[in-house]
């Protein structure tokens, strides 16, 4: 039978079962350790699995009990997830860099009755704020390391709640069977917590037909199938990854890897070379940065050779992905250049056997997109929310654009609102929030629409979807013209020397900015002129620096001055910060959003400071460091003027 | 720290007296080291710290005093009975091959590990293709252990200065030592990196169960690090014991304050 048709296999264990039939001997998960891939078969897996659900039942996991999962991408954590779900038990994974007190509140709101996690790291944050959840009985840990001495009667070694599992296995045969044929579609599969720009996390419960409806519509889009390569490197508790590690794996059968380490990444990448890859921008965009550091700094023949064959790619790489036909001089010189150039470039970046790689999250710059599909990586965009397990719109093949998100993903349906916002309902979306009835009414409409919080609208040229910001932070200018911050700082950050920028200009006469330049780019761009500097701050208060940055902000004001809706919007003032953003401070999310309004509260004298004559500010300001503890950091900061252009767009219209 | 029974002593030094020339060294020094402990050895610039340990893994001889390792007395030691016996090191200044790999640098740490000789090495076959998976298996440990798996094929030269001293903790661990005698882990290192380190220290007693003879500058780590604390000052011994009595003695005090000598 078809697996990718068969309804009946309507949870993860028992899908795990249907491969254990169909593909038992085929690795269904490696891990480096040791410096070795490691790999485990779908029965071995299925095996592991096994003990670990029986090992938690004797714990007493019962049937809508929450197991959360904190730790780096392991196998063990992983097993974690079906061992939760094959006792109708509902997974919460953590981020695994959260402080003590973030991980606090999503235990204590989630019901947590057991938390299997990494290692000791993990183990100390939670006894340290264990009084504040009370639901918490036990804790797993993967790692023993730095546990030895650690007495308490409520944790527990994974090997030793596995051969718990065994003995109860073996005495109760039939007990795991029957506690799989009870889970059913329609029952919670997980629990996914969104880092929220404002307030708490919120708790996005979703069924096990919301994700393996949508997970088998992506594969069915793309025409995925159980040879997939694919690296977990992502946090766990982000949608994506359960999706596209977790989820799609067990509907297409195919083999997913965990990295080494986090510092080993890029490494493992290589030697997997995934052929199904996701990233969020920022990881193409350091990619890139990257090869154009080494490149910089390569013999003299690499770095012409680089560049020639890149102008050919830039001008022909695009339209052959895109299967459009080229005269036979630039297809063979192309194909030259992919034996001198591309080939060896994509192998070093893991990226020479990927066949579709997605983006999303945040705009990717142009010229990042094209430089990756020039060189023949198939990239596309995506649009996706945690509240419908990722898919919303995706670009088809030979349709892809730098600004758009694509067309609806399968049984999508969207609809933009009279406001602005995009609307949309589809077999993935969420039941509810967790123990939030309001906000649940007020994110999903009785009839299944979801309010995504995004303003956009459908190109009229190609039927894409284009996001302009979000819903709410898309503002006015004290004249009544459109101020979308989001917009302007993207084709801020789209400069290598910009890694993030925060705009300010609601119910204001004009915008301004603060800038974070990116230390490496910014650094190697000093360091080749011979510019000293200690440190961070330091550079960023270089006069050089200043000056290479109101060069890229007098860029965006000549682009935006284009556009007669967002001429009024150009930036008139900026200073780049004493600090670079963190999601320690709270300025950013742990996906690494800014938190505009945050970052204004916090800064408020800087901003101040823009809207007066000033030329330069002092700031102190709080930070804390990744161990817990807090110091203060002092500067003073400068602050530029940018220039200003004409509304360009007017003057045409005038001159017509 | 290692709650074990801290009973054994695996070394006891009685009366070293160490002299170069008219420069006493060190002035008739006797403690002892138990297993399974974190030892520290504290004390100003130039007060024998670095000397007292070269005398217990043999780079000097001592003209009096005897030492007792694991029950065996002697006049003095010899670097490769002590190396043979279980002693490992770090250097105040790093001393690994520079050329090398972080791996291949670890790997040279298993070298009284290896049995088979040079012939059997050279064709890579039989016990010897056996032994050396063994030990790259081992070395695996430790890389992870260390979490040093990013720079495993990096040369060491190239290293920044607090992995190059991670790498040689590893050397050092590579020989499976009883006692690891560690030469200022911490100089020059940055508070998270002196972090990173404690908390390597503490595990590689607690996991491993080896016995640790440090010598640092850093009172605080030492205090937090230490099952015992012995005060050197100019080549004599100024105190000894738990952190807390060696915190409140006056002498100590006085010594790390300046207080001028008489003599």
């Amino acid at each position: 039978m078809n697996q990718e048709q068969d309804t009946t296999l309507d949870t993860f264990p028992k899908l795990l079962a249907s491969h254990v039939k169909l593909r038992p001997t085929r690795d269904a998960i490696r891990e480096k350790d040791l410096g070795i891939w490691q790999s485990w078969t779908w029965a071995e897996t299925a095996a592991e699995i096994r003990a670990l659900a029986c090992g938690l039942a004797t714990l007493g996991l019962k049937r809508g009990d929450k197991l959360a999962i904190v730790g780096d991408n392991r196998p063990r954590l992983y097993w974690g997830m079906t061992a939760a779900q094959a006792l109708g038990a509902i997974p919460v994974p953590l981020y695994q860099d959260a402080v003590a007190d973030e991980m606090a509140y999503v235990l204590d709101n989630a019901d947590v009755k057991i938390a299997l996690v990494e290692d000791q790291e993990q183990i100390d944050k939670i006894l340290e704020i264990r009084d504040r959840c009370p639901q918490l009985e036990h804790l797993i840990f993967d790692d023993t390391r730095g546990l030895r001495h650690y007495q308490e009667d409520f944790l527990h070694d994974y090997e030793k709640v596995q051969q718990v599992g065994v003995e109860h296995d073996h005495d109760h045969p039939e007990f795991y069977e029957q506690e799989v044929a009870a889970g059913s579609g329609a029952e919670i599969s997980i629990m996914l917590y969104t880092s929220g720009t404002t307030g708490n996390p919120k708790g996005v419960v979703l069924s096990n037909d919301n994700v393996i409806i949508t997970a088998r519509n992506g594969i069915v889009r793309e025409g995925l199938t159980a040879d997939e390569e694919v690296l977990a490197y992502l946090p766990m508790a982000w949608v994506g990854d359960n999706l596209f590690s977790y989820a799609q794996s067990y509907v297409a059968g195919f083999c997913v890897s965990c990295p080494e380490d986090a510092s080993t990444v890029a490494h493992d990448l290589r030697e997997i070379g995934p052929t199904y890859y996701f990233a969020p921008p920022r990881v193409y965009e350091n990619m890139l940065t990257q090869v154009m550091i080494r490149m910089e700094d390569a013999a003299e023949i690499k770095r012409k050779l680089f560049h020639y064959f890149m102008e050919h790619a830039r001008k022909v790489g695009v339209r052959i992905l895109n299967r459009e036909s080229v005269s036979l001089k630039d297809s063979l010189l192309y194909k030259l250049g992919n034996m001198l150039v591309y080939g060896p470039l994509k192998d070093v970046l893991g990226l020479r056997r990927t066949r579709l790689a997605y983006t999303a999250g945040e705009a990717i710059g142009p010229e990042i997109f094209d430089f990756y599909r020039s060189l023949g990586i198939n990239i596309k965009q995506l649009y996706g929310q945690t509240e419908c397990m990722v898919f919303i719109c995706v670009q088809p093949d030979g349709e892809v654009f730098a600004d758009t998100v694509g067309t609806p993903a399968i049984d999508v349906e969207i609809k933009i609102d009279d406001n602005g916002e995009i609307m949309y309902r589809s077999p993935g979306v969420f039941l509810s929030y967790y123990k939030n009835p309001e906000s649940t009414a007020s994110t999903k409409t009785e009839d299944g629409w979801v309010h995504t919080g995004d303003a956009g609208f459908f190109d009229e040229h190609n039927g894409h979807l284009k996001i302009i910001d979000r819903a709410k932070d898309v503002g006015k200018l004290t004249d009544g013209t459109l101020f979308a911050p989001k917009y302007i700082e993207n084709k801020l950050k789209f400069f290598s020397f910009v890694k993030e920028a925060v705009l300010f200009g609601d119910g204001r006469d004009h915008s301004t900015a603060f800038i974070n330049i990116d230390l490496d780019a910014v650094g190697n761009w000093a360091e080749r002129r011979g510019l000293a500097y200690s440190g961070y701050i330091d550079l960023a208060n270089l006069d050089e620096v200043y000056q290479l940055i109101k060069e890229c902000v007098d860029k965006v004001n000549q682009d935006l001055s284009q556009d007669s809706r967002l001429a009024n919007s150009q930036i008139h003032r900026f200073l780049i910060l004493h600090k670079e953003l963190d999601a320690d401070d709270g300025e950013l999310t742990r996906t690494r959003k800014v938190r505009r309004n945050f970052v204004g509260e916090r800064y408020d004298t800087l901003v101040d400071a823009l809207y007066s004559d000033k030329t330069a500010c002092h700031i102190e300001t709080e930070v804390v460091f990744e161990d817990g503890r807090s110091g203060s950091l002092s500067a003073d900061v400068r602050i530029c003027d940018a220039q200003v252009f004409a509304d360009s767009s007017a003057d045409q219209e005038a001159a017509a | 720290m290692n709650q074990q029974s801290a009973t054994e002593t695996i070394l006891a030094v009685e009366n070293i007296s160490l002299s170069f020339g008219v420069m006493k060294v060190l002035d008739s020094i006797s403690f002892d080291i138990k297993r399974g402990e974190i030892r520290s050895i504290i004390g100003p610039n130039g007060a024998g710290k670095s000397s007292m340990l070269n005398v217990i893994n043999g780079f000097y001889h001592p003209q009096e005093g005897s030492i007792t390792y694991k029950g065996e007395t002697r006049k003095q030691m010899a670097p490769h009975v002590a190396a043979s016996h279980g002693i490992a090191r770090t250097f105040q200044n790093i001393a690994l091959f520079k050329g090398m790999s972080t791996l291949d640098n670890i790997m040279t740490g298993r070298n009284l590990k290896m049995k088979t000789n040079l012939f059997w090495q050279a064709l890579h076959i039989g016990p010897a293709r056996l032994e050396e998976l063994e030990n790259r298996e081992a070395a695996e440990k430790i890389i992870d252990f260390l979490d040093i798996q990013a720079i495993r094929k990096k040369p060491v030269g190239k290293l920044p200065y607090g992995l190059q001293k991670r790498v040689e903790l590893g050397r050092a661990l590579a020989a499976e030592p009883d006692l690891l005698l560690l030469d200022e882990p911490m100089a020059g290192m940055n508070s998270e990196e002196k972090e990173d380190m404690s908390r390597f220290i503490i595990d590689v007693n607690t996991e491993f169960g080896t016995t640790i003879a440090l010598i640092e500058h850093d009172m605080g780590v030492v205090m937090d690090l230490s099952d015992r604390v012995l005060v050197l000052d100019y080549g004599k011994q100024l105190a000894d014991g738990l952190p807390d009595e060696v915190r409140s003695n006056q002498d100590v005090i006085d010594a790390y304050l300046g207080v001028p000598h008489e003599h």
